[in-house]
């Protein structure tokens, strides 16, 4: 708080482990993912699993069901599906009884965390090869009813009686984040307290249009995505507002759809591909599930950052996920990787709003906070030779979400984190073209990506990274 | 066969209305494949207890608003607690002024599906001297193009209380009596 001089025991949280280098190395060797739709009344979750599993499958022919040791599967909200353990009716359909299974559930990040479940089972040394299996069956209640469910995923006796909406608290994050970096920073000269903030606001939305833009014009040749779209900065500003500065084409949707993929270890790995991906590092943070109780303390600073650059912030306070710093710190740790941008050449990031994509290229390290509205107008996080609409002039710098994101490709919440990571395998495997039908987010020579999911305000981030292991000539 | 007609259609919005009305339908999807529809209503009464959030909700209906605070770190939660998230030790409850300044806030012209028919509504974070985190509640009496971060505010109470966050609000300060506490 203002108010309150800053204390380290204030500060949260204290500084993210040091790297654990002691597991198995975890490839993964498949992915499959159903097309995100806003409804599939013609498949239920069990089928829906069970076709992305397929799919998984048919990419590792030599993968028979009797060598998978077991599995971990994700799903959200009991309340979608209204059935409870839907896992195991998943793994009736997978056919993988009686081998050993666990359901994950962990808010948005779901999907993000069935992965690092996997990944830990075969790390471990318990499991050689695991099946990840994540979906959300989202359509099978009216939407306002669906914002009700997920709203529930915040504190019941403080938050939700208030409107059951988490766009609400969203758009409180970022009117937040606005004032810290756009008012007290780019407009700190105008004088006027009400005029300043409505220029910044103005400022801060027609930025955040045009990562929607972005991440709705990548969709347009992903054939796996729920709402491609050829918007302008001006379409996505004047869609209609939803809760304060934002609007509709600003929020991912709800949908139906199913995600796998395959991990195994070093020795599986190569008998069952000739072009295995690296899990190299995993990280997982956590904040306060009321965004009223983040605390106003000291920035947890990555290598590119020094104190002085933010004598005067509070932190998290409500503007940033402190979650995504502690897991990007973690898992960027663990893989060895000090400035992230220029060490990653891609990141799939949990855009369920265009504020959260900004605010994740800060916790990210992507570039230092109070610096994402500079870094998309810098072109930065755009696709080269992709026509936005308007000057992209660093386009290609690290493209972030060139699948189209969750903006674009839609948030079955528990295959969403599943779905990033079989997008990112297919980057680093060079198989967009094959796999999408034409080549044009086939990020060149990419060799690291890092996958990042994200639940309720930042109460809970999982950030994993990705790295090709074959040789390929350019 | 004792055969039940039911509403077939490739629209699936279609099918939707036919459910509510008949309570099942059909949808022909892409491949031709049908799907039965039906309709399966679910509600709940549940006997929920604040428990250790108790005097703060009791106090809201007595036109107080509580926080609680660490006696060994002196942190003060504006939402209550009722142990400190820093240090761990158990809170005490304290009186928190009943004036404030706007943190953050955003008007939402839609909601969760209970909520729709308060739209729009204003939230509001709201900051109080004397303590370290803010407190969330509804913003009344100002429009979207009035409210700003920093803008003074003042506590207004339910006259009936529902024993819910709802019971407390705020409006801009010097507002205006607006509905008073009934103490
Ligand atoms: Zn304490």
């Amino acid at each position: 708080m203002p108010t309150e001089k800053k204390r380290d025991v204030f500060s949260g949280t204290p500084t993210p482990s040091s790297p654990k280098r002691s597991g198995r190395r975890v490839y993964m060797v498949s992915g499959g993912v159903t097309k995100f739709a806003k409804a599939h009344p013609g498949m239920d979750f069990r089928l829906m699993c069970k076709r992305s599993f397929d799919q998984a499958r048919a990419a590792v022919p030599n993968l028979t069901l009797d060598m998978i040791d077991g599995t971990r599967i994700s799903y959200f909200s009991d309340h979608f599906t209204r059935q409870l353990k839907a896992a195991s009716m998943v793994l009736d359909y997978i056919g993988l009884n009686p081998r050993g299974s666990v359901r994950i559930e962990w808010g948005g990040a779901t999907g993000g965390e069935c992965i690092q479940a996997g990944y830990e089972a075969v790390a471990s040394g318990r499991m050689d090869v695991c099946a990840v299996t994540g979906f959300e069956t989202m359509s099978r209640v009216p939407t306002w009813k669906g914002n009700e469910f997920i709203a529930l995923a915040s504190d019941t006796n403080f938050d939700f009686p208030l409107g059951g909406f988490y766009t609400g608290y969203y758009a409180l994050m970022v009117q937040r984040h606005i004032y810290e970096y756009v008012r007290r920073k780019k407009f700190a000269h105008i004088k006027d307290e009400r005029e300043a903030q409505r220029k910044a606001i103005e400022y801060g939305t027609r930025v955040m249009a045009m990562v929607s833009v972005k991440n709705h014009k990548n969709a347009l040749t992903n054939p796996y995505a729920q709402y491609p779209k050829d918007l302008s900065v001006q379409d996505v500003l004047s869609s209609e507002m939803v809760s304060y500065p934002l609007t509709r084409e600003q929020i991912c949707t709800m949908s139906d759809g199913a995600a796998t993929v395959i991990l195994t270890n070093e020795e599986r790995a190569h008998e069952l591909s000739d072009d295995p991906v690296l899990i190299s590092g995993v990280g997982c943070g956590t904040d306060t599930m009321r965004l009223a109780d983040r605390p106003f303390g000291k920035v947890l600073l990555m290598p590119h950052e020094k104190a002085s650059d933010y004598a005067d912030l509070d932190y998290p306070g409500v503007h940033s996920f402190r979650a995504g710093r502690s897991a990007g710190m973690e898992a960027f740790g663990h893989a060895g990787i000090t400035d992230p941008k220029k060490e990653l050449d891609f990141v799939e990031l949990h855009d369920a709003y265009s504020s959260s994509e900004i605010q994740t290229y800060e916790d990210l390290g992507l570039c230092k906070y109070g610096e994402g509205y500079d870094f998309v107008e810098s072109g930065a996080p755009f696709l080269k030779g992709v026509d936005y609409g308007f000057p992209t002039p660093k386009a290609g710098m690290i493209p972030v979400n060139p699948s189209g994101g969750l903006i674009a490709c839609g948030h079955p919440v528990g295959a969403t984190g599943i779905m990033q990571g079989v997008f990112a395998f297919w980057q680093l495997q060079n198989k967009i073209a094959e796999k999408f039908g034409s080549p044009r987010l086939q990020i060149a020579n990419a060799r690291r990506g890092a996958i990042h999911s994200h639940a309720g305000t930042g109460s809970a981030v999982t950030v994993t990274v990705l790295e090709s292991t074959k040789r390929r000539s350019p | 066969m004792t055969g039940r007609k039911l509403f077939k259609s490739a629209k699936f919005q279609e099918v939707n209305t036919a459910v509510k009305k008949d309570g099942a339908a059909i949808f022909v999807d892409k491949e031709g494949q049908e799907n039965l529809i039906i309709d399966n209503p679910y509600a709940i009464r549940y006997i929920h207890s604040y428990a250790e959030d108790t005097p703060f909700f009791l106090g809201l209906a007595d036109g107080k608003l509580r926080g609680t605070k660490c006696g060994a770190c002196n942190y003060v939660f504006a939402t209550p607690r009722g142990n400190c998230q820093f240090c761990g030790e158990t809170t005490k409850w304290v009186d928190l002024p009943l004036r404030g300044k706007v943190h953050t806030w955003t008007t939402c012209h839609f909601g969760g599906e209970a909520f729709l028919k308060e739209t729009p509504y204003n939230l509001a974070m709201i900051e109080f001297e004397g303590a370290n985190s803010v407190l969330l509640a509804r913003l009344k009496d100002c429009k979207e193009e009035e409210i700003y971060v920093g803008m003074p505010v003042e506590a207004r109470f339910s006259p009936q209380p529902q024993f819910s966050i709802t019971d407390i609000w705020f409006v801009p300060a010097g507002a205006g009596p607006g509905q008073r506490s009934k103490k």
